[in-house]
């Protein structure tokens, strides 16, 4: 290479002119060097393609190597079709986990079916076909299905599902191009059974093999991660909801709703200890197998869509009473048997607050809840003041969306004055200006009476014994709202509501309806509620039962209030559950046994 | 010596082969068994499930709730009321039972009509 380098003169002088000397001819030194140099060149050529032959023979060596390797390797092993599994024996379960309640009875599950579609290209007889198509199926069309299958489309989607008797006569059609694509279904095997707590489930992403199933409402839209997450391997969401007794309070909240010409109701069944909602019943509903479309006109109130125990928020009126006695009584302000002035009307500034009758000048504090007196509550509103009322309802919960794992909840807004003024203070504190929805009530009770701690709503059932929130009103007070509350009924609004045994406390709220379009109130359009507590003195339970403009026209004058339309609606309601609750009946003792045996 | 030796050794091979080729086959046997029962424990829970949403069908409370009423002259199936709660010293024991009442606990359903009676 290096002698390469240093390149040889073709006609290098000093031999030329020793070659003239001698006579010789110096053309020939010339040629010489050329072919010498030609030499080289050659074999330089040479080297390297030899170079190249050997690099390409190792190549090819190697690749029949690697080629003979993996023939014999496939012929070594075994076939075997790649089949998908999650190894260690567990395999797929479901697509989507059940969903139960409370008791392990199955509120919503899945069940295999089948979508059916039709390949054009693959037909045989397209007319004969689409007639028996439309025989089977009342709602395809002959002629269309025709335009379809000879428009030269190539695959056409005719049904989601069809049920194994329509698959089997469409299998007796027999035509090759129509055929079935495995689904699996959500089903709701109760119907219409707790539908707005379920919600409702639909396709997804569709394939030829395969749907996805995607939560549209309710807890199959909070939890639909949760549901389809593999890695549960099918363990089932179990609510707090229990079926018999869900089943129960629909059936009596449905007669009540259609004895008293309500446009609409709900009901909503707590544990005031962990919160958890063991019925929850807006009425009217709905099938949640074939859930409808979302109405396009209309209030959304009015679609049987709508979740009136939840979503419904509404001024509920003198239930609210209690709530404010209880933070007065907390706090010391008064007890009760201190004596408000209830003597009205009671005018501040140009609102003017009344009665429903006139209760006389004095009234104690417990007699102000009993009587449902306005005045004397906005009375002890003022004393309580605006700050301490809104940090008790805000503390309450009352003034947040409800925690409530349902995907409506966080939209279920509670309505009060933005700007907290004197009048606020005094209407809230007897529910006017405020406006929640049951499930907020429901809570706000069950914190009231429950030893006073704060309770959050749940649907999903706890296990064990729950710790107690934190604390929102002392024990003392406590008892002595349950008991007030007793005595509503006993002796107060609420007398309708007593249910032999069971000891209901409560307190009814009618509250006029206000015009949707604004401009003040109805005359004649009421919201009865009624929250119900049981058994006193020591609750377990709360019932609230909100009537939507009912009417009793039973007597001389129609009577809207609670007293007469919700009252008697929860009684028959705890009268059906409070069994199926497992409590027992028990008779209630005037006045302690103070005698003592003696001998005689 | 040497030869018996060899003979032994080859012997053992073929036995040490028969025994491989046998072992072979049966794992491979098993493993087939394996995922066939894997399919039909598959195909055993398609069922279970559709068995169980039939359960849960049949069972709806709107159901069950129409076939009582529809075959109360049969059952005579009321709802639940507050006063069926009973206490253990309102059962009567055998021979407690008065003069001409029948003998209690002979059937779950003469002691409810017994209670129903006392009432």
């Amino acid at each position: 290479m290096s002698r390469a380098a240093v390149r040889v003169p073709l006609r290098p002088l000093s031999r030329i002119l020793a070659a003239r000397r001698r006579g010789e001819d110096p053309a020939a030194i010339e040629r010489e060097n050329l072919r010498r140099r030609h030499e080289q060149m050659r074999d330089r050529t040479r080297r390297r393609a030899e170079g190249r032959l050997l690099a390409l023979g190792a190549l090819f060596v190697l690749a029949f190597f690697v080629v003979g390797l993996r023939m014999g390797m496939l012929a070594a092993s075994d076939p075997q079709e790649p089949r998908a599994s999650a190894g260690g024996g567990s395999a797929i379960i479901a697509q989507r986990a059940d969903i139960l309640d409370r008791n392990g009875r199955i509120l919503a599950t899945n069940l295999v079916t089948n979508a059916l579609y039709a390949q054009p290209p693959l037909m045989v007889d397209k007319e004969a076909a689409a007639r028996e198509l439309a025989r089977i199926f009342p709602d395809l069309d002959e002629a269309d299905l025709l335009k379809k299958f000879t428009s030269g489309r190539k695959f056409i989607w005719l049904k989601r599902r069809i049920s194994p008797e329509q698959q089997q006569l469409v299998h007796d059609i027999g035509d090759p191009g129509l055929l079935f694509g495995p689904r699996e279904m959500r089903l709701y095997p109760n119907g219409r059974l707790a539908a707005h707590v379920l919600g409702g489930a639909g396709f997804g992403r569709e394939g030829v093999h395969a749907a996805e199933i995607v939560g549209v409402a309710g807890v199959e839209k909070t939890f639909d991660a949760y549901l389809r997450d593999p890695a549960r391997n099918g363990q089932p969401l179990q609510l707090s909801l229990d079926l018999t007794i869900q089943a129960a309070a629909e059936r009596v909240l449905a007669g009540g709703m259609k004895l008293f010409g309500a446009r609409g109701a709900a009901a909503v069944l707590m544990d005031v200890r962990s919160g958890e909602i063991l019925a929850l019943v807006s009425l009217p509903d709905f099938d949640p197998n074939s859930r409808p479309a979302p109405p396009v006109r209309g209030p959304a109130a009015d679609s049987p869509l709508f979740n009136r125990a939840l979503q419904g928020v509404y001024e509920l009126g003198s239930v609210f009473k209690p709530l404010t006695i209880a933070l007065a009584l907390d706090s010391g302000l008064v007890r009760t048997d201190t004596m408000i002035d209830t003597g009205g009307p009671l005018r501040w500034g140009r609102f003017t607050i009344r009665d429903f009758r006139d209760y006389g000048d004095r009234l104690s504090v417990d007699k102000v809840v009993i009587k449902s007196s306005n005045i004397g509550t906005a009375r002890i509103a003022q004393q309580i003041g605006a700050e301490r009322l809104r940090g008790f309802f805000s503390r309450l919960g009352l003034l947040e969306p409800t925690p409530l794992e349902l995907i409506e909840a966080p939209g279920a807004r509670p309505l009060w004055p933005r700007k907290w003024s004197e009048i606020s203070t005094m209407t809230v504190a007897y529910g006017h200006g405020i406006a929640v929805s049951p499930v907020h009530l429901a809570a706000a009770y069950a914190t009231l009476v429950n030893g006073g701690t704060l309770v959050r709503p749940t649907l999903v059932r706890k296990e064990g014994p729950v710790a107690p929130g934190p604390r929102v009103l002392s024990p003392e007070t406590s008892r002595r709202i349950a008991q007030i509350l007793r005595r509503v009924v006993t002796e107060g609004t609420a007398s309708l509501a007593e249910v032999p045994g069971y000891r209901v406390g409560g307190k009814t709220g009618t509250a006029d309806k206000p015009k949707e379009r604004g401009g003040g109130y109805y005359e004649d359009r009421v919201i009865a509620t009624f929250a119900s507590v049981f058994p006193v003195p020591d609750p377990r339970y709360v019932l609230v039962v909100t009537l939507d403009e009912p009417e009793d026209a039973t007597g001389e004058e129609v009577r809207r209030t609670a007293g007469w339309t919700a009252v008697p609606v929860a009684a028959e309601m705890i009268r059906r559950i409070a069994p199926l609750l497992g409590l027992r009946p028990d008779v209630e003792q005037g006045a302690p046994d103070r005698l003592t045996l003696t001998s005689n | 010596m040497r030869t018996l030796f060899v003979v032994l050794s080859a012997l053992g091979v073929i036995g040490l082969a028969f025994w491989t080729y046998r072992g072979n086959y049966a794992t491979q046997q098993a493993l087939r068994e394996v995922s066939e029962l894997r399919l039909a424990i598959a195909d055993l829970r398609e069922e279970l499930g559709v068995l169980r949403a039939e359960w849960a069908y049949l069972n709806r409370p709107d159901r069950l709730r129409e076939l009582a009423g529809i075959n109360f002259d049969r059952l005579g199936l009321l709802e639940f009321q507050p006063h069926q709660f009973g206490r253990v010293d309102e059962l009567p024991f055998p021979g407690d039972a008065p003069e001409g009442w029948p003998e209690p606990l002979g059937g779950v359903l003469e002691v409810v009509g017994v209670l129903e009676a006392a009432r």
